[in-house]
């Protein structure tokens, strides 16, 4: 395909536009609570879908709405820009807890006024044991709740939100609009027999489509209206003749199917973020914008229509839009989730469905959106195989140097057949995009459930260390007391006993909360726009999707690997150190000292466990057993001796390095996890996938994590994706890279995430962008799946943090999104900081 | 045909992802011993030929190992998609690969079977002989010239420039490519009349056709102490880019393409 890539200018108002937004602290409003919760009164005793229905119909006609200063798109969620709704029907408890600190804490604080306060309190009378939360916990097994409780995993992100995760069929709703939608359901319904025994079900959920689409085309003739009003006030007849016609734009979209680039804009947008009004969930991923976008721009600049110049302004600001839209969490999921992210991923060029390379115009134009309004959404990704031209990759590249980790990168080549071997035929394959940080799917047909659980694997080696027990209690199974075993693979199987276990019950906390939110939260307007819930009759938390997958990502490969790798020659091999030596010395923080609330945790066990025993155990010796724990009773001599063990640690070889033999054992480790999950199913009629990403969350819950026995310290970050641990590559960045790419890409088809980080000399020039683009195909060529970059030099983020004020705008990667650095906390930051500089 | 995959030469270390040492991505090879003695050297552990140990952050370190050239090239081949990809290669650097010519020249012909582009960094202080072992598995020669003043040459390095200079006129025949490039060293050669006689010289070199001024640093400041020796160059100060930019323009009157860096 021929495209035009020269890049378009910035127009004026985008810089504007993007300070309003970035103004004041985002604050949380009550309206949609207090508008879903009447309706929920009034519709006691009604099925579910028809309830969710109505609630949506009434939030929709009862929601402020308010147009931004010189937008060009209408629609907005919250009174205040970046605001945000709350979503008591998912989980409240939280939110009304942390009433006091969400405007102080340190990851995404939220400013919420007294009276916000006070009604929310109102609201969250109606909602005790009504929320989908309550009945997943209700379902979960006890063992389940057990392994929770001790950190072994978290289902946090379903537990107490939304699912979101799902690109929808924009491409149907800009062609036939909503009222097509509804004549698409009605054809349905006049299908229906009442003879029928699902009847019931399928009539009820196809009129909750009709009525909640009949909602939306009346909400945006609700902003054709406020446009009409604000252009008669208006007094500069340039914006007086923008807001007719955006008043214009509402009238015919998302109703009836666009007929213009401006017409599909303001449709997509509205489609965008409908959807997380009607539910929290979040990665509503716009995904193949350049694609399905592409005739409408084409259409237009070919009649004149419009100009190259106004079609980018109309992108930017889209892009705006998309950072307007915000979500509050619990204080432990916004630090794993740090930085305000809602994940919207949206992904330019890669092939269409006869696998041909579909760059285009837009594809260029969506970088340059990115270049002007520098901000953290959309999570922007690329697609690149090898009929990607050059001058994309290149573009691409020149978008990365810019230091804001986006876009990241992703491999067709590998993609592709990892989704066949899920049983998505080829020509929808090839036609994949990615939702939230990393994880790819066909769209439109997906209900994928991608971002399911973090399990943190260095917890699994815990649990070897002491026979299934943690903090007092037998959590999991008993292997067997790690000094009475013989030989490495004695160990490496009590892991995998552990693993299948752990893995079991993670099914069981997912299944459990799928369940509820199929019960209790099947979400018609999102079904309307996702193959096959219509023909089905089903929503797609009933399983109405052509796909379903569950995708709980597993992380701490590297440490793992690493630490199964000190066991097997420094123990068994070399004999240099003794496994009673190495499980007294994680006890111990390899004499570096425990904080207290870990020796509490200590305490605590040893009670347990001399109660167990059947010994009395009184006060005093309690408090003696504190302070020894808190001061590890380490001796002189120990403590030469840790540091030894810890310098023949450091010798062993590591992962992230290029070597064979190591990166092969790890590919090993990661089997443990991908493959035992492969063998189970969920509700919906799929089976569950791996991912191999934490999101953040290597950070929160390594603080949950003792020391390991790779050298690293308890209560400190966990290596992030599936790279190395911070430090530990010292090869460079192709050895790293090849070492990623020697685990098995294929089998994780939930995806994987490698970081890298560059000092910005590295991409200086146009020769600096041609190695560049040379290492990501090279890395391509050994099969690695996805790879972002930040591009950021040590001395800035450490400026950055002594002097946040100089650094509102400094975007990084964090981890399959990008976010503003100085809105991170410390530890996450510092987690920014440390991972391993590639510099020349 | 001769087994010179068995040939073995000694190196300190092996660099990949390297991209200021020709073109495109490329792994560095490290050949210990040097015939100079570069005041300025920020591989002063290069220098010597015998194995020594170094201290680095505070832990004794070995520098040098005996390899072969099929050890190498096992390593050099994990970058093979690299080279291809972004036009790079092998770069023999030091030290002076020509104070161990048949591992030099067993090593750059491995790489050539391999397909790959070969690169040397060198001062061409050897006898033309020696340097012609090399030049048929060469891609790009890389060459120091640091000062046309010969005794102001043998203050700081400790040897006169004759050989070299006469060296690079006949490289300029000979070589495939040569590109000149020029260490600039506050104290020695960063006038821009100094510079200006360089680039001079380099001008009249048959073929060639590019210079490359490699500005002062003091990266290697740290490894004087750690090998026990006096960093003699402590007291001068790394320059200003505009400076560099400067000595650029003086460097461009000559007629070749210059540029700053590698």
């Amino acid at each position: 395909m021929k495209y035009n890539n020269t890049p378009v200018a910035k127009s004026e108002r985008i810089s504007r536009m993007v300070d309003y937004l970035y103004s004041k602290m985002p604050e949380i409003e009550a309206d949609r609570a207090i508008l879903i919760t009447e309706s929920y009164k009034q519709t006691e005793g009604e099925p579910v879908i028809t309830r969710r229905a109505k609630a949506f119909a009434h939030i929709m006609d009862n929601l402020p709405i308010t147009l931004r200063p010189e937008e060009l798109i209408a629609g907005s969620a919250t009174k205040s820009p970046r605001g945000c709704q709350v979503f008591p029907e998912y989980s409240f408890d939280w939110l009304e807890k942390e009433f006091d600190t969400v405007e102080h804490r340190e990851a995404d604080p939220f400013y919420i006024a007294e009276d916000t306060k006070k009604k929310l309190h109102e609201v969250y009378k109606y909602w005790p044991g009504k929320t989908t939360s309550e009945l997943a916990t209700s379902y979960m097994a006890p063992e389940t709740l057990l392994a929770i409780e001790h950190n072994i995993f978290t289902a946090g992100n379903y537990y107490y939100n939304g699912v979101g995760h799902v690109t929808v069929k924009y491409d149907e709703v800009l062609a036939i609009g909503y009222r097509g939608i509804i004549e698409k359901a009605k054809a349905e319904l006049a299908k229906c027999n009442v003879g029928d025994g699902d009847y019931a079900k399928r009539s009820h959920f196809l009129e909750a489509v009709i009525m909640s689409c009949e909602a939306v085309i009346r909400y945006a003739r609700r902003y054709a209206q406020l446009a009409l009003d604000e252009a008669e006030k208006c007094t500069d007849p340039v914006r007086k003749q923008e807001l007719l016609m955006m008043a214009k734009n509402c009238v015919n979209v998302p109703e009836k199917g666009a007929t213009s680039f401006w017409e599909a804009c303001q449709t997509v947008w509205f489609i965008q973020m409908i959807l997380q009004i009607e539910s929290s969930g979040h990665s509503i991923s716009p995904g193949r914008f350049d694609q399905y976008m592409y005739p409408y721009y084409e259409k237009d600049i070919k009649e004149g229509v419009i100009t190259r110049e106004f079609a980018q302004e109309l992108m930017d600001n889209f892009w705006i839009k998309l950072n307007d839209l915000n979500k509050v969490r619990d204080a432990a999921s916004a630090e794993g989730f740090a930085g305000y992210g809602l994940f919207q991923n949206l992904i330019a060029g890669g092939q269409n469905s006869e696998g041909i390379d579909v760059t285009n115009d837009l594809s260029f134009m969506c970088l340059e959106a990115t270049l002007h309004v520098r901000l953290p959404q959309p999570s922007l990704s690329v697609r690149i195989w090898n009929g990607t031209p050059d001058d994309f990759l290149l573009k691409a590249a020149e978008v990365t140097r810019e230091g804001m980790g986006v876009p990241a990168y992703y491999n067709d080549e590998v993609i592709i057949p990892s989704l066949v071997n899920r049983g998505i035929p080829i020509e929808e394959a090839r036609e994949y995009n990615i939702i939230g940080c990393v994880e790819p799917q066909k769209a439109g047909k997906t209900e994928g459930w991608h971002d399911a659980a973090f399990f943190n694997m260095c917890r699994i080696l815990e649990l070897v260390f002491s026979n299934g027990m943690s903090k007092g209690v037998q959590i999991g199974p008993k292997t067997g007391d790690i000094l009475q075993m013989k030989t490495f693979e004695e160990v490496f199987e009590a892991y995998k006993i552990q693993m299948e276990y752990m893995i079991s019950l993670l099914v069981n906390a997912d299944n459990a909360i799928d369940m509820a939110h199929m019960e209790r939260a099947p979400l018609p307007f999102e079904s309307c726009m996702v193959d096959d819930c219509i023909a089905r009759g089903k929503s797609l938390q009933e399983g109405g999707a052509v796909y379903n997958f569950t995708g709980p990502q597993g992380f701490g490969i590297a440490n793992v690997a690493d630490s199964l790798m000190v066991i097997k020659k420094l123990v068994f091999e070399e004999k240099k150190i003794t496994m009673a030596e190495l499980k007294k010395a994680l006890e111990d923080n390899f004499g570096k000292g425990i904080a207290p609330e870990v020796a509490q945790e200590v305490t605590t066990q040893v009670v347990k466990e001399l109660m167990a025993k059947g010994e009395k155990v009184s006060e005093e010796q309690i408090a003696q057993i504190f302070v020894t724990a808190l001061n590890g009773n380490v001796t002189e001599a120990q403590k030469k001796r840790y540091d030894e063990m810890l310098a023949l640690i450091e010798e062993v070889p590591k992962y992230g390095n290029d070597i064979e033999d190591i990166d092969m054992f790890a590919r090993e480790v990661a089997y443990t996890y991908t493959k035992p999950l492969e063998k189970y199913t969920n509700p919906r009629g799929g089976i569950f996938q791996a991912g191999l990403y934490p999101v953040s969350a290597n950070v929160p819950l390594g603080k949950q994590t003792g020391a390991t026995p790779d050298g690293r310290l308890a209560r400190t970050p966990i290596a992030d994706g599936v790279g190395p641990m911070s430090g530990r590559d010292t090869k460079g960045p192709t050895a790293t890279a090849n070492s990623v790419a020697r685990l098995d890409h294929f089998i994780a088809s939930n995806g994987t995430l490698f970081n890298q980080k560059f000092h910005p000399s590295a991409l200086k020039g146009q020769s600096g962008l041609l190695t560049f683009a040379a290492l990501v195909r090279g890395y391509f060529d050994k099969k690695g799946m996805h790879a972002q970059y930040n591009v950021v030099s040590r001395e800035t983020l450490l400026d950055a943090q002594k002097n946040p004020e100089k650094y509102k705008t400094l975007v990084v990667r964090v981890a399959g999104y990008s976010a503003l650095f100085t809105t991170l906390s410390r530890s996450l930051q510092d987690d920014i900081i440390n991972r391993t500089e590639q510099g020349f | 045909m001769e087994d010179y995959g068995k040939v073995t030469g000694r190196i300190f270390d092996i660099q990949r992802y390297s991209i200021h040492d020709g073109p495109g991505i490329r792994t560095i090879v490290f050949l210990k011993g040097c015939v100079l003695r570069c005041r300025w050297c920020c591989n002063p552990e290069s220098q010597e030929y015998k194995i020594q140990t170094m201290t680095v952050a505070g832990k004794e370190k070995v520098i040098g190992r005996d390899v072969t050239v099929d050890e190498v090239m096992l390593e050099i081949v994990k970058d093979n998609q690299y080279y291809r990809r972004s036009g790079g290669g092998v770069t023999l650097s030091g030290g002076e690969s020509l104070c161990q010519p048949e591992f030099a020249a067993a090593l750059l012909r491995a790489c050539k079977d391999n397909g790959l582009h070969t690169a040397i960094e060198s001062t061409a202080c050897a006898p033309f002989e020696t340097i012609e072992k090399i030049l048929p598995y060469l891609d790009l020669y890389l060459m120091d010239i640091k000062h046309v003043d010969s005794a102001k040459h043998k203050e700081f390095t400790g040897k006169s420039n004759e050989l070299i200079l006469e060296n690079a006129m006949k490289l300029g025949k000979a070589a495939k490519e040569l590109i000149i490039r020029v260490p600039v060293i506050p104290t020695f050669n960063n006038t821009e009349r100094e510079i200006r006689a360089i680039a001079n010289f380099a001008s009249k070199i048959p073929n060639v056709k590019e210079l490359h001024l490699l500005p002062y640093h003091r990266l290697g400041q740290d490894k004087y102490e750690g090998l026990g020796r006096e960093y003699t160059l402590k007291n001068i100060e790394p320059m200003t880019d505009e400076y560099m930019q400067t000595l650029l323009k003086a460097a461009s009157e000559s007629g070749l393409k210059c540029q700053i860096g590698g």
